[in-house]
């Protein structure tokens, strides 16, 4: 989580190939671990997204073409889009802001900032979205308030939003706060001197820096708003055709019998993320790249 | 917090202060106190009692457990993963990084299903399993899986950068001093990891105990034997008692509070090393 | 200096409430409720007007004259009804167009019972719920959503189909199920939802009880030990009907199902001819009811088209429809056509034999009811 992989020091961001003897292991060891990490990640991680897309497939093309084409599924879609559209670029200026906050000042209470910032890591989804209905649901603390405005929150895109907002709020700050601190503050403080103002220097000094790490925290951050199931299931209201996400459209296919569209649905939602991933290595692959340059 | 900074002529300070202490208020601590003034509509004892409830507290303890377990596995394997991905060239390195952040992306219903049609007894893997005697769906060790799955990237991604990042020049120092291989591993490169292996530990963790979607698919839900906290707190959520939800919910909130502010310690410390150095 | 710092503080804040607000606005307008009446002055925002057709209708005037404006509900249901209220819906849109020229949108919302409930009295703006159990409803009603009489609002208990519990066992039931007691032996594995968070497994556990209790000649300690036994065979409990469904026929786990009769029926009729259905010799009236959510329809002003919607639900056409999904109609005439399917069984009364269902659930599923108890440490 922390720091942008490859873009921490230049110099050791390409994986290292082995230097001489005394630094490496032999090479039955090196293959031993290779083998134990592929292993593992196969079982973990790989075998589920196998799963996910035979499963998808095993009716044939015409179901899973059919599954992705239904109406339902692509308002789904579309408002799963329009969650990620919203809830992204804000946790962008917000990470954006904290993260320079945190790393360019020293000030009291510093890692309480944090640790909240970390917060809703580890807050259960399910708490995550009763947290909005006990605010904004017609029994909460805010809802009758909007409620007499005529403006719904929880049980339409707003609730959701803001759920997904809540689940996705630290990646961004979480990426580039490490690699600032590391960075320090010379090159702004030199920028400063020379008279140049704040948005000024943040654009041509910091911004070059951090725009990988910044890319990976935006990738992570758009994967998982897309992905969120468990703390949109609260606010979501389920109505068919208008306020499904696409992973509760998933698990509402599944109950319904239709095991491989669900699973065909799901997919999607793995392609749209391993297109992320995908997006996030071409990322890597460039950095390192320009390191190599660098080096070379 | 005013009169407190120090140093730095660097401009933004207010302004960077007011959208993270803004957003920060609006989005995580507003919504948060209403589950902290949701419980105090209990009374003191009130709220003892529903938390020690011994099916509530069975449900803190398996949470706990199979989250503690699933860490440590991940610690373990995710430590060797990075020290792959960063270490080893070889074909497909690239594909098994790119797999490593699936877990966030993944949602987590999504994986609960096809952990729980690959474990089940008449599953992929299940199958092969179930003649051993080895039950995993519907078991505490089928939840350490899923939640395996989970934090899997939490360490990852926190190991990597650091080791990437870690000076060779200590490594072929020692190695010259004549120690051997794995003793310079354990000695010199381990101790550098470790706040980095906390870390993701402690993140994986606390990610594991509020876990729920993935988890309800493949777990069972038998109160006292495979019923995890969150699946408590959505229970008692619709039966509407939302008073003993929160409450549950409050004490899971600290724990996860108390587990993050010790690796932002963790980290501050190691940080302060780094800079006497 | 400090002025400055100030400027830069008001900046985002001032930013990120209007970009936020403005968000939030422009998501919720377009369910935006109508002001009643229009009398209060307070503003009625430019956005409102298109949205408020439908208020006409709440003024009284006969509407069948002039053509009217669509119309949309949203049903508010619970897991197993999703099949029966697609057929429904298409016809009663039918219905209703020919009979008053007005297009009318069925939304439908499934989840569990208690979860949909719990949405409802969030503010999920429900037109009509049709949920697994009274209690659900009258949680409803409590907060003021509901009428509190609304079970007299329409014929039998406001129940307009009925179903109850039976046994789903494998092809063949090789573990010989026929009766309630047949599922305490040592070697039979049985699959219920929770019944903390299933509506469904809450008739299951009734009947269950019910069941024990005439057996034991009303004796409590005995019949607490008979769940106690008859849960110790249960090796998973789904949080919902459906999840029960899929772990007995998909997973292949089990030997018995609880399950809903319609239910039952339905995962046959989906996953093949690999399961049969075992009535037990008692079971329990399960009387899934429906009600208008008087706060909603008022101030959406749709009462008229959402109280059709329910009473078609016992007109002979909805009736049909309900059989021929699986529920057990109402309506004599329609239930003796369908009587070869559906199998007459000695059935318990919530009201009459437990007491009705607040009484039920502060007993059985409450914190420190009789469930909780079957699992106190110790109980092994």
């Amino acid at each position: 989580m922390a720091g942008g992989i490859a873009t921490s020091r230049p110099a050791h961001g390409a994986p290292t190939a082995e230097r001489g003897r005394p630094t490496s292991e032999s090479p039955a060891v090196k293959w031993l671990l290779i083998t134990i990490a592929v292993i593992f990640l196969a079982a973990v991680v790989l075998l589920p997204l196998i799963t996910v897309f035979v499963e998808g497939l095993k009716r044939g093309w015409n179901v899973y073409i059919s599954a992705m084409t239904d109406p339902d599924a692509v308002s789904a879609l579309k408002l799963t889009l329009l969650v990620a559209v919203i809830a992204v670029p804000l946790n962008t200026i917000f990470g954006i802001a904290a993260s320079w906050l945190i790393a360019k000042f020293s000030f009291r209470g510093k890692n309480l900032l944090l640790t909240l910032i970390d917060l809703p890591f580890s807050v259960s989804p399910v708490i995550a979205g009763f947290m909005f209905l006990l605010l904004f649901g017609a029994q909460g603390y805010l809802g009758p308030w909007f409620d007499e405005r005529g403006l719904q929150i929880v049980f339409a895109p707003p609730g959701i939003i803001l759920a997904t907002m809540f689940v996705t709020f630290p990646f961004v700050a979480r990426e580039l706060i490490p690699l600032m601190q590391a960075q320090g503050t010379q090159e702004e403080e030199a920028a400063a001197t020379l008279g140049a103002k704040g948005f000024r220097i943040f654009w041509s000094v910091t911004l070059p820096n951090i725009k990988w790490a910044l890319l990976y925290g935006l990738v992570l951050c758009n994967a998982r708003a897309m992905g969120e199931f468990g703390a949109v299931s609260v606010v979501s209201g389920h109505i068919r055709g208008e306020t499904n996400t696409l992973p509760l459209h998933v698990e509402i296919l599944y109950n319904e019998y239709q095991f491989s569209a669900s699973f065909a649905a799901a997919s999607l939602l793995m392609l749209l993320a391993l297109l992320t991933l995908g997006a996030k290595s071409l990322v890597e692959w460039k950095t390192a790249q320009r390191n190599q340059d660098l080096e070379g | 917090m005013k009169g407190s900074r120090t140093r730095s002529v660097l401009p933004g300070f207010g302004l960077t202060m007011g959208i993270t202490v803004f957003y920060l208020g609006i989005i995580v601590l507003i919504p948060l106190s209403c589950v902290i003034l949701k419980t105090m509509e209990l009374s003191w004892a009130e709220f003892w009692s529903t938390v020690t409830a011994p099916r509530v507290v069975a449900s803190y303890r398996i949470s706990l457990l199979t989250s503690l377990a699933a860490a440590l596995v991940n610690v373990v394997f995710g430590l060797i993963v990075a020290w792959v991905l960063v270490r080893y060239n070889f074909p497909g390195r690239r594909f098994l990084d790119s797999l490593v952040d699936l877990p966030f992306a993944l949602p987590t219903a999504v994986a609960g299903i096809a952990l729980t049609a690959i474990y089940a007894p008449n599953g992929w893997i299940g199958q092969w399993l179930e003649p051993l005697g080895i039950k995993v769906a519907f078991t505490p060790l089928g939840i350490t899986i899923a939640l395996i799955f989970i934090g899997l990237p939490f360490i990852v991604r926190t190991v990597q950068p650091v080791l990437q990042d870690l000076d060779k020049e200590m490594e072929e120092a020692a190695a010259m001093l004549g120690a051997g291989r794995w003793r310079t591993v354990l000695r010199v490169v381990l101790p550098e990891l470790t706040p980095a292996l906390l870390t993701g530990f402690a993140l994986a963790f606390a990610r594991g105990i509020g876990e729920y979607g993935s988890v309800v698919f493949i777990s069972g839900n038998m109160p006292m034997k495979t019923e995890i906290a969150p699946l408590l707190i959505m229970t008692r959520l619709e039966s509407f008692e939302l008073e003993q939800a929160t409450a549950i919910a409050v004490v899971l909130l600290l724990i996860s509070f108390a587990m993050l502010l010790l690796i932002n310690y963790i980290q501050w410390r190691a940080g302060k090393r780094a800079l006497a150095e | 200096m400090t002025q400055k710092k100030n400027s830069f503080l008001k900046l985002p804040v001032l930013l990120l409430t209007t970009s936020l607000v403005l968000g939030l606005a422009a998501c919720g307008s377009g369910n935006s409720n109508s002001n009643n009446g229009g009398s209060g002055g307070a503003g009625t925002p430019a956005g409102n007007t298109g949205v408020n057709a439908a208020n006409n209708a709440n003024t009284g005037t006969e509407a069948n004259t002039t053509p009217k404006e669509p119309v949309e509900l949203l049903n508010v249901s619970y897991d197993p009804t999703r099949e029966l209220y697609v057929s429904f819906n298409a016809a009663f849109a039918k219905y209703w167009k020919k009979k008053t020229g007005q297009e009318v949108t069925i939304k439908q919302s499934h989840g569990g019972s208690g979860k949909q409930s719990l949405s409802v009295i969030s503010g999920l703006k429900a037109d009509v719920v049709t949920l697994a159990l009274g209690y659900d409803i009258d949680a409803i009603a409590e907060r003021g959503l509901i009428n509190k009489d609304w079970k007299s609002k329409f014929q039998s208990n406001s129940a307009p189909y009925t179903s109850t519990i039976v046994f789903l066992v494998r092809k063949g039931n090789p573990k010989g199920i026929k009766d309630w007691n047949d599922l305490v032996k040592p070697d039979v594995e049985v699959i219920t939802p929770n019944p903390a968070t299933s509506g469904g497994a809450r008739w299951n556990y009734l009947a269950a009880w019910g069941y024990a209790q005439k057996q034991d000649g009303g004796d409590e300690t005995k019949t607490k030990e008979f769940m106690k036994q008859l849960f110790q065979n249960v090796p998973v409990l789904d949080s919902g009907a459906r999840g029960s469904t899929t772990t007995f026929t998909e997973r292949g786990i089990g030997d018995v199902l609880l399950a809903w009769e319609n239910e039952a029926f339905l995962s046959q009729k989906e996953l093949g001819d690999k399961f049969e259905i075992v009535y037990p010799s008692l079971s329990i009236l399960a009387e899934p009811p429906v009600a208008i959510v008087d706060k909603v329809v008022d101030d959406r002003g749709t009462r008229e088209v959402a109280e059709a919607y329910l009473k078609y639900l016992y007109t002979e056409e909805g009736q049909r429809i309900a059989a021929d999904h699986f529920y057990r109609p109402i309506n004599p005439d329609i239930a003796a056509q369908y009587k070869d399917k559906f199998k007459e069984l000695e059935l318990l009364q919530i009201d009459k034999d437990f007491g009705g269902w607040a009484e039920a659930q502060k007993k059985h599923f409450a914190e420190g009811g009789t469930f909780d108890e079957i699992y106190k440490p110790g109980s092994k």
